[in-house]
């Protein structure tokens, strides 16, 4: 492919370029569309919870489907929005923050991103056909899940099997990218914190989801092949769903929140035009929490009776990350501390993060004490604090990145004046919703209920909350006002909008597809701010100006998962009658053969020239 | 640059494997992605641990297991690791055909021990009626041996798919990591059956 070939084309012809790329910038724009649809799908469940929720004994929906709303929000918003928007985020920016032409597995990249897709399509097919959509919570506790109706689970098995399969392609290749393709002069030490972040993440990523891919196959087999993991009469043990799915989900929350972190470290600095405070306790105060977070998975389970030691264990180990966590609070606020800081969206969002994480992390502390959690257990109190961390922390995080870095990732800026009223409604909303909660919680509501009685106490809170999400949601809508704004008739990005600090300021917005046309030689941290500060203003190249190797597009990666999903569909119904085998085989025949085909043809991918890329240089 | 990357032994790299950075990519993800099987199969032995003495009134591991056959199973496997090593040395010097020859023959010893382990299935389930319904420690036992030998089946598909494709044309920069990658992944079956051995046939004679 030439560079003229990537001019004006058919809308099929796009379609065809963004099935086929390998290209990680325009993958990253794959998962920011397909982990925003579904985060829309996931706030229409959430509005359709409280809207059920508003008053007392409302029968806006049926116990049932209430049931399948609550599971497909968590479900969604989890799997589906947050982690893919995350994924796409660091797509976008982490090779051009270490100074690389692309990733380690371009094509693992796509193939992670198809897999992701599909399953969720697949998971949320459960909708219109097969009797209803998953029930059993977005925890799907054994036998709750073994003994739910319907294919509503099954779909729930598959969907997260396929899509977690491609996330964990996707830590892999990051991991592997770090490792191996950071720029000349970008040491460990160098690196931006969100891709340190991305760097940690990626290894969560790589040692959690086995967890789940596991607890996944003992869950499918005993819904569909009639094992007995989870059959007490036979001997099996309810408790092994539980360790394993939270041996994954306890370091998931971190998945989610860690990327983050990043981020607002990264805008914290820039727009503060201060180098960050403590940026080596910052390194390891990520990869502390990281490792802990792998020790505190039973802090999910003190109610079941593990007993009072292990229960303490868990206790003190949890609370332990409370630590490096004040590490990184206090640090923001020092990098703020006296520096010149710019108020616009991105920077309200790091504002607004910062004492509504911090409130989340506090709730975490009290559910961290074994004997109060007896208390709170399955309570709002729980909702709470869970959507305090995770909205507060991972949706503001986003949308703080999304502001950041849009720029760079589409060429164009987001209106300031809907970035601000986007935040404003979202952030007073948030808090109307779930602050409430927490004393909905204390006063004894259950969470998953359906319904609750009038003049318990309950009414009032219910009702602001409902009213918050609607602000939240209103938020959103305008935010989508604003993404179609600058797609239309925004204003064109210059190459470094925020007085950036690192290497992906130093290239044009948005970047050409092989993003640096001479590898960049990093002098120090904040390598720009280093040229800038130098009086410089530009890059250093760390070698002459030569041929580019890129890699092949190719379909291979969409046709695998096709492949497994068509196999997903024939586990799923094989259970009805065997004749769906037939899919379970065409569609694994399917995969394997794109498989071996990638296997057997040799891609060598292909060298723009360097005269072309002089040429292209007048 | 030419993608001919034929080598001779005098021009062969000290490490193949990694002279290139795809192949360093290569090197590097594979290890990762055992990282992530590791995982996998602890999750597997912690479910077995926990379920293995649930026979529900059905056969249990004392009644089934017996060391001869897993022995020479065993053998096998770490045999087939030791040619995939000898594979590799003739790999770095360039010796394409001794190469091949020990391939040949760790593919052959994966078969055997594939073999093996479905006579034992059967066995288990012909003789015994202890099958992946029977109970929860049959549940276990069937899918945590039977995710190791799915991962043999796999790996031998994979050596074959290699050294069939690369069978004319020889070694270079570009397929010696696809090879390495393979041995990599060998001795991590291989070890994967240490631990099955030990903690399902050995602790299973002992009740």
């Amino acid at each position: 492919m030439s560079i003229a070939a990537t001019q004006k084309r058919g809308f099929g012809a796009f379609l065809w370029d963004y099935i086929t790329t390998v290209d990680h910038k325009k993958i990253a724009h794959l998962y920011l569309f397909g982990g925003g649809f579904f985060f829309l799908l996931g706030g229409l469940e959430a509005m359709i919870i409280r809207i059920q929720l508003a008053t007392p004994e409302n029968d806006f929906i049926s116990a049932g489907l209430y049931n399948e709303m609550i599971t497909m929000h968590g479900t969604t918003m989890i799997f589906l929005a947050a982690m893919p928007l995350l994924l796409g985020l660091m797509n976008a920016v982490m090779p051009l923050q270490i100074g690389a032409r692309d990733v380690a597995f371009p094509f693992l990249n796509s193939l992670g991103f198809w897999l992701f897709m599909f399953g969720g399509i697949l998971l949320n097919f459960s909708w219109f056909m097969g009797g209803g959509a998953p029930d059993a919570g977005w925890t799907a506790y054994a036998p709750l899940s073994t003994q739910s109706p319907g294919h509503g689970v099954d779909f729930y098995v598959l969907g997260l099997q396929i899509s977690g399969a491609g996330t964990l392609m996707g830590g892999i290749n990051f991991l592997a990218t770090i490792v191996t393709m950071r720029a000349p002069g970008m040491t460990y030490m160098r690196m931006p914190l969100f891709s340190w972040a991305t760097f940690i993440t990626s290894v969560l990523i790589l040692f959690a989801f086995p967890a789940l891919t596991v607890g996944l196959f003992l869950l499918m087999f005993d819904r569909m092949f009639g094992s007995a993991f989870f059959d007490v009469a036979l001997g099996g043990n309810t408790i092994i769903w539980q360790h394993l799915f939270w041996i994954f989900a306890h370091p998931e929350v971190y998945i989610l929140i860690l990327p983050v972190f990043g981020v607002f470290s990264d805008i914290t600095a820039t727009l503060s035009k201060k180098r960050l405070f403590g940026y080596t306790a910052m390194v390891f105060a990520t990869i502390l929490i990281a490792f802990l977070g792998f020790m505190v998975w039973a802090h999910h389970m003190f109610t079941v009776g593990l007993g009072p030691v292990a229960n303490s264990i868990f206790a003190i180990a949890t609370m332990a990350i409370a630590v490096p966590t004040g590490i990184k609070i206090f640090n923001w606020l020092a990098t703020m501390w006296g520096g010149s800081i710019t108020i616009n969206s991105a920077m309200l969002w790091t504002l607004g993060f910062i004492p509504s994480f911090t409130i989340g992390g506090m709730t975490g502390i009290m559910l961290a004490s074994a004997v109060a959690d007896y208390q709170y257990h399955d309570t709002y109190f729980v909702v709470a604090h869970f959507h305090y961390v995770i909205v507060g922390g991972t949706v503001f995080g986003i949308m703080a990145a999304l502001h950041f870095w849009w720029p760079k990732m589409f060429g164009r800026i987001l209106h300031e004046g809907m970035g601000k009223l986007t935040f404003w409604l979202f952030f007073v909303g948030f808090h109307l919703t779930f602050f409430v909660q927490h004393f909905l919680g204390l006063m004894g509501m259950p969470r998953r209920y359906w319904v609750f009685l009038e003049d318990q106490g309950l009414d009032t809170g219910n009702m602001v909350s409902t009213i918050g999400a609607f602000l939240m949601a209103v938020g959103v809508v305008i935010f989508l006002i604003n993404v179609f704004y600058t797609w239309a008739k925004g204003n064109k990005a210059p190459a470094d909008p925020w007085d950036g600090r690192s290497l992906e300021w130093a290239i044009s917005s948005p970047p050409p597809y092989y993003n640096f046309k001479q590898t960049p030689l990093v002098r120090g941290l904040d390598p720009l701010w280093v040229e800038k500060m130098e009086g410089k203003g530009e890059i250093t190249p760390a070698e002459p100006l030569g041929d580019i190797h890129m890699p092949n597009s190719s379909i291979l990666p969409f046709l695998i998962s096709l492949g497994f999903t068509i196999a997903g569909f024939g586990f799923i119904f094989q259970v009805d009658h065997s004749a769906y085998l037939i899919l379970v085989f065409a569609g694994i025949g399917l995969a394997l053969l794109s498989m071996l085909i990638r296997s057997l043809k040799d891609d060598h991918g292909y060298h723009i020239k360097k005269e072309e890329l002089e040429r292209e240089a007048d | 640059m030419s993608h001919d990357h034929s080598l001779n032994p005098e021009t062969m790299p000290q490490e193949p494997e990694k002279a290139t950075l795809e192949g360093r990519n290569k090197f590097y993800g594979l290890w990762f992605f055992l990282g992530g099987e590791t995982v996998l199969f602890a999750s597997f032995f912690g479910t077995y641990i926990a379920l293995r003495n649930s026979t529900a009134g059905g056969p249990a591991s004392t009644d089934l297991f017996g060391l001869g056959l897993v022995f020479a199973m065993t053998m096998i496997l770490l045999t087939s690791s030791l040619t995939s090593v000898y594979a590799m040395y003739h790999m770095k010097n360039n010796d394409f055909k001794k190469m091949q020859l020990w391939l040949a023959i760790t593919a052959f010893l994966g078969l055997s021990f594939l073999a093996l382990e479905i006579y034992e299935f059967t066995h288990y389930i012909i003789d015994y009626g202890f099958t992946f319904r029977s109970s929860a420690f049959g549940s276990a036992f069937y899918t945590l041996v039977g995710f190791h030998g799915g991962h043999v089946t796999f790996g031998i598909a994979w050596l074959m798919a290699l050294m069939v494709r690369n069978a004319k044309r020889g070694l270079n920069l570009y397929n010696a990591p696809k090879f390495y990658t393979f041995s990599l992944y060998w001795h991590f079956i291989d070890v994967v059956w240490v631990f099955i051995f030990t903690v399902v046939y050995l602790m299973g004679r002992v009740g």
